[in-house]
């Protein structure tokens, strides 16, 4: 039965709250003055990390938060410390990350710190990609369970209720392992303030993008960012025999 | 209201800008400036400050709201609410770590305070009394002996509250009666009378209490205990119902010939009346947070309803001119009350935590242009939402009426108008 080292890789977005609104480009989400926050996939990772150590205790050794971004990134690497990760690592860039990117440097994070449980978001909010964790397994031969709903730990098994659209599957796997996180996984706590004033004294450490090598320039050009079209308003009929005729008239039926 | 604060920069810069009149160069070694060498904006926030303003405003929104309402409607405190309130570290914020206590700075607290005014104001003056009147006298005038004992109830789990005012003293503070007396022994106080407008008192454990243990040398004989809830002798005899902030419980109390043991006694005989002092001013940034809350959650509620939600004629009301105009000039005036916030704040801060010289003016100011500003802007606030504002329901009627007590407690507007003239006239009227 190993301990644990968790990674819980992290990242800074658009508030979910806020309307994004496009770049005069029309290429990107205009950013500026606008309030960022944690990924809310990524909170629910954080708090997995934290409720694992709160059932197994001294088994689970290491939880490192890490974060691939701009400098202000490290304001929500001081979040997840203030939720329980022991310490935190920013890779400052402020080089757009492709998730494929992200995952080659999380596989050389996982070797360089013997990590053998990587708890990843199962999308960010900003660009929905949903890649990072599959990819991530992938490059390292892992096994992986997506989109957890409940994630139990027995000796060093894993195992997994995922969300599927048929209701939910349960897989397992054994440790080393990459588990992706999803909305009803749990509730992540708040930031209290004892919990704020511990993670300042938790160590954050910086490093370049230059020290994780090749290979991680973007392959992919963004064209063109629209908003939907409008919804538009409905019709409204008298009755069954209304409603039955609008369907035969829209080719539903 | 986000991007008006400043992230602060990396070396944590905060800058009040009449600190250099006060306190000269020794401000300038607490403080850093930004890059230029320029003192930053008022509104710039630590790291912690920051962190503890979205935390705060999370649990605020996702944990007390939806409780607002009935608390007001029951005026009562939510149990649970105030449970919560401990665990999040939000009891003791000033207090050492050692005791319990979050340890962290005065600014924190006000951060605190405000978010919980935003979404309600009854909350948040718990949580500033608790904090910057009560913990405070313990923190900075209490032997070792009762900070072991009461500063670690009062971070975890125990409730304080502060008893000055008297049904015949408010303003005239020094006026009061209740009488201590020292028995023969010395081993105990005998404390009789009664206190009113006691905010917390139904939540509390620990209560301060201010009693005159020599009248006949006046002020000069004001001393200041701790009681706990169930001594002999010490009641509670009213809770008041009030106009506004009804979940917070305002009370009278009763003392008949209460035994209080003598190391119960914080600092000195006769030198109640100095604590007092100094503590209200610290409590009064509280207020004055309290306020700005307040106000920023009024004018939050009102303008998404008439920008997102309310059309008339075609329109948004709030693309109407007129409205467009009142609603950037409510703005205006919060942002000022603000500055004077946070001014006093971070006067208070580098002055120094005993301080009855050091900010006494920015206090004043604050407070009194705080309340003043809720006031008028949570009334507009209203009115923007025509009928929809009126009604008991959502947050809009309650905070109009929770703002009207901002001037009057601890210390109301003519009081504080009075300190801050006398202030002017010592340095412009020649000797």
């Amino acid at each position: 039965m190993s301990n644990l080292r968790i990674l819980v890789p992290i990242k800074r977005v658009l508030d979910y709250a806020i309307k994004p609104r496009i770049a005069a480009s029309g290429k990107a989400i205009d950013l500026t003055g606008q309030k960022m926050s944690l990924n809310p996939f990524d909170e629910l990772s954080i708090e997995a990390s934290v409720r694992l150590r709160e059932a197994h205790g001294a088994r689970i050794s290491d939880i490192l938060a890490f974060s691939a971004g701009p400098t202000k990134s490290q304001d929500a690497l001081r979040t997840a410390m203030a939720m329980g990760a022991d310490r935190g690592l920013l890779v400052d860039t402020n080089n757009e990350l492709e998730p494929l990117a992200v995952a080659k440097i999380l596989k050389k994070v996982v070797e360089k710190e013997n990590i053998n449980l990587v708890i990843l978001g199962k999308q960010s909010i900003d660009d929905d990609a949903g890649q990072t964790g599959q990819m991530l397994a992938g490059l390292l031969g892992w096994g992986q369970a997506t989109q957890a709903a409940e994630i139990e730990l027995k000796d060093d098994v894993v195992k997994v209720v995922k969300e599927v659209d048929g209701g939910t599957e349960t897989v397992q796997g054994k440790l080393p392992m990459v588990v992706t996180t999803d909305l009803r996984l749990n509730e992540p706590r708040y930031a209290s303030l004892p919990n704020i004033m511990k993670a300042k004294k938790k160590k954050l450490d910086k490093e370049t993008l230059e020290s994780y090598g090749e290979g991680l320039q973007g392959r992919l050009e963004i064209l063109e960012i629209a908003e939907p079209p409008p919804r538009q308003g409905g019709g409204k009929v008298e009755d069954v025999s209304g409603l039955v005729g609008k369907l035969k008239e829209l080719g539903a039926i | 209201m986000a991007s008006c604060i400043r992230r602060a920069t990396t070396l944590a810069a905060t800058r009040p800008s009449v600190l250099l009149r006060r306190n000269g160069l020794r401000a300038a070694a607490t403080r850093s400036f930004s890059d230029l060498g320029v003192p930053t904006p008022i509104f710039a926030l630590t790291e912690t400050e920051e962190m503890i303003k979205e935390s705060v405003s999370k649990f605020a929104n996702e944990e007390i709201l939806p409780k607002v309402r009935e608390m007001d409607e029951a005026e009562q405190m939510d149990k649970g609410i105030v449970s919560q309130l401990f665990e999040q570290g939000l009891m003791g914020i000033e207090i050492p770590e050692k005791y319990g206590g979050s340890e962290m700075n005065f600014g924190s607290c006000i951060v605190a305070i405000e978010e919980l005014a935003r979404v309600d104001p009854s909350v948040s003056v718990m949580v500033d009394v608790h904090n910057t009147l009560v913990n405070t006298v313990f923190k900075t005038y209490g032997s070792e002996a009762l900070k072991n004992k009461y500063l670690p109830r009062l971070a975890t789990s125990s409730v304080g509250s502060f008893c000055l005012s008297e049904p015949a003293s408010g303003s005239d503070a020094f006026a009061l009666k209740t009488k201590a007396t020292k028995s023969q022994s010395g081993g105990s106080y005998t404390i009789s009378g009664q206190k009113m407008w006691i905010t917390n008192a139904n939540e509390a454990d620990i209560f301060i209490v201010f009693a005159n243990l020599a009248p006949e040398r006046g002020y000069k004989g004001i001393s200041a205990f701790v009681l706990e809830k169930g001594m002999p002798g010490f009641n509670i005899a009213k809770k008041e119902k009030k106009l506004g902030i009804r979940a917070s419980s305002t009370c009278v109390l009763t003392f008949d010939d209460v035994e209080v043991p003598a190391e119960n006694l914080i600092g000195k005989e006769g030198e109640g009346y100095k604590y007092a002092i100094s503590i209200l001013n610290e409590g009064r940034i509280g207020i004055a947070a309290q306020m700005t809350g307040l106000a920023l959650g009024a004018w939050e509620t009102a303008v998404k309803y008439v920008w997102n939600e309310r059309k008339q004629f075609g329109d948004y009301v709030g693309n109407f001119q007129g409205m467009q105009f009142q609603i950037a000039q409510a703005y205006v005036d919060i942002e000022a009350a603000r500055a004077l916030l946070y001014n006093a704040v971070r006067a208070k801060e580098a002055g120094g935590v005993r301080a009855g010289e050091g900010f006494v003016q920015e206090a004043a100011m604050a407070k009194l242009y705080a309340s003043q500003v809720a006031q008028r802007v949570s009334g507009q606030a209203i009115e923007w939402q025509g009928g929809m504002g009126f009604v008991r329901e959502g947050l809009s009627e309650k905070f109009w009426r929770d703002s009207k007590i901002g001037a009057i407690y601890e210390g109301t507007s003519n009081i504080q108008l009075q300190t801050i003239a006398k202030l002017l006239q010592k340095k412009y009227q020649n000797k």
